[in-house]
């Protein structure tokens, strides 16, 4: 740590500010959606529900598990008996009916996404709060799924367990009109 | 800045008691400093805290074990990881979980990635607090590379609660070590560019060197950790004298100041930086492959007891003191924060300096209010 001769030391930066004249900007200019910086896979934004597109329904079967470990309990639910099934054409019992996010307390911290036993909410990448109305932070189950279609798209997901979640009704020996 | 006119007590002449904050650009946040000059000496000050209170350590008494994890991250906003790792490290020493090796590494080199950042961030608002608006920029770009890494591994550039008891959240992307390659490259050109920028101008030494000086001893007296006492001569760093996680396997040297005065405190940190940068270059090199995560219960239940562990954050010693009833929610957490330690020195510090110098002298402490006030 010794000191040069500060003239020398202020030429040297000088000398960094020129040759960093000569570099492209670093920044983007944020509001225009064709500058706007490219988000990474893992990115979370606020939580969505997903979207199972073989049985056209939720994933999400109301089992409350992340609206009990939510920090800041953000969420509310309530689950119904599932039509579907009674018909046979689902595996669900249950389906969520009602969901409820304040995104205004929702701190992304993605724990809803650990604690998920059904791969049914992921961190979409939205992540703009600004809205006109005061209360139109509290998105209800149709703008979830909406924002979890487009985030579905986005990165082409799929559930992490297949298998266990598929909403694809099982072969007879459970249900024998289920064709 | 508000300026009001009084008799003070310490001496005959009139004085100014002049009113720095909370809504002040130069405190890093809501940070009252109250200051009675005379003339354009300063006789004494007085710090306000407490405007960013938010009863943290009393919400971590209602939130399981794993939720407080997203309380820490929001103590020290700019040091999230290490706070992450501080709280993670006193559970698992109450639970007695051994972490797999490669999330130690794992947390090893974003936790010394975030120590850049917060170097980088210290940097260019310091050269803010100087007078001088270009190294701001410089800090800046620096600063984004790092968290871009940070968003491509954690999710999030800032409030990532990536590091988990027991472990971390989810594997490191397939490209990672590519990437922190590349971000080292970066980062290294970065620093001597930052360094060659404003440590040796004329100007920023002028307004430096010698001002705010405090010694060795009446720091430790102080409880100043961290930067602010290595500048004041004293080899005290908790990585190598009391090594946690797994830096004693590490080879980096712990860069001392001499003078203890602001310049020597910036110049700490800057130091700091490349040496941050020896250890992300040695832990990406062996890197094992394996778990990234102990098994633990989704709801953790330690035994009753208490915990103490002492991490080295960007700021300087951070202590968690945990005590644990044996149910899902600790009894108590206690943080001991490094930065609400050496803003006690502050007062100190501006005794007999140039009313001009208070934004420096509490610049170069590198307070967050997040920390202070909790």
């Amino acid at each position: 740590m010794k000191i040069q001769n500060p003239v020398v030391g202020f030429i040297n930066g000088l000398m960094v500010t020129i040759r960093s004249t000569l570099r492209r900007p670093v920044t983007a200019e944020y509001p225009a959606i064709e500058k706007r910086l490219p988000l990474s896979n893992r990115f979370m934004g606020f939580p969505a529900l997903t979207w199972d597109y073989d049985i056209e329904e939720p994933y999400c079967t109301g089992c409350m598990v992340c609206v009990r470990e939510c920090p800041t309990q953000c969420m509310s639910a309530q689950m119904k008996d599932n039509p579907q099934h009674e018909k046979g054409l689902s595996r669900r019992r249950k389906i969520i009916e009602s969901f409820e996010i304040n995104l205004g307390r929702c701190i992304l911290c993605g724990i809803c996404v650990d604690v998920c036993n059904f791969d049914a909410i992921e961190m979409s990448h939205e992540y703009e709060l600004s809205k006109y109305q005061r209360n139109a932070n509290r998105v209800n189950l149709n703008q979830l799924l909406d924002m979890g279609v487009v985030y579905q798209n986005k990165l082409q997901w799929t559930p992490k367990q297949p298998q266990k979640n598929s909403g694809i009704p099982l072969p007879p020996k459970q249900s024998e009109d289920s064709s | 800045m508000q300026v009001h006119q009084q008799v003070s007590e310490y001496s005959d002449a009139i004085d100014l008691m002049v009113n720095m904050g909370p809504q002040h650009p130069s405190t890093h946040g809501v940070f009252r400093l109250v200051i009675w000059v005379d003339g354009e000496r300063i006789v004494k000050v007085e710090p306000h805290i407490g405007y960013l209170h938010r009863g943290s350590e009393k919400i971590c008494e209602s939130e399981q074990y794993s939720q407080i994890v997203t309380l820490f991250d929001r103590l020290d906003y700019v040091g999230n990881l290490n706070n992450e790792l501080a709280f993670c490290l006193a559970v698992e020493k109450l639970t007695e979980t051994v972490v797999p090796e490669r999330a130690e590494y794992i947390r090893v080199i974003l936790c010394e990635l975030n120590r850049i950042a917060s170097h980088m961030l210290f940097y260019g608002v310091y050269g803010l607090d100087v007078g001088a608006t270009t190294p701001m920029l410089y800090g800046f770009r620096e600063r984004e590379r790092v968290q871009e890494l940070f968003e491509s591994v954690t999710g999030a550039r800032m409030m990532h609660n990536y590091i988990r008891i027991g472990g971390v959240k989810e594997d490191v992307p397939d490209d990672f070590d590519k990437n922190v390659l590349i971000l080292l490259d970066h980062l290294k050109r970065g620093v001597d560019e930052c360094d060659r920028l404003l440590s040796q101008n004329e100007m920023f030494l002028a307004r430096t060197k010698g001002v705010g000086i405090i010694t060795g001893e009446d720091a430790l007296d102080y409880g100043v950790t961290g930067p602010a006492l290595r500048a004041s001569g004293v080899i005290e760093d908790v990585r190598v004298t009391d090594p946690y996680s797994i830096y004693s396997r590490f080879d980096f040297g712990i860069p001392v100041g001499s003078n203890g005065d602001c310049w020597d405190r910036y110049y700490v940190r800057v130091e700091e930086m490349r040496e941050s940068i020896k250890i992300v270059e040695q832990a990406i090199s062996d890197i094992p492959d394996g778990d990234i995560s102990a098994k633990v219960r989704r709801i953790i239940r330690p035994p009753v007891g208490e915990v103490f562990v002492r991490t080295e954050s960007p700021r300087g010693d951070l202590g968690v003191f945990l005590v644990s009833d044996g149910s899902d929610k600790p009894y108590r957490v206690k943080v001991r924060p490094p930065s609400f330690a050496n803003l006690q020195a502050l007062e100190y510090m501006l005794e007999d300096t140039y009313i001009a110098d208070a934004v420096l002298v509490l610049g170069s402490i590198d307070i967050i209010m997040g920390e202070v006030d909790r």
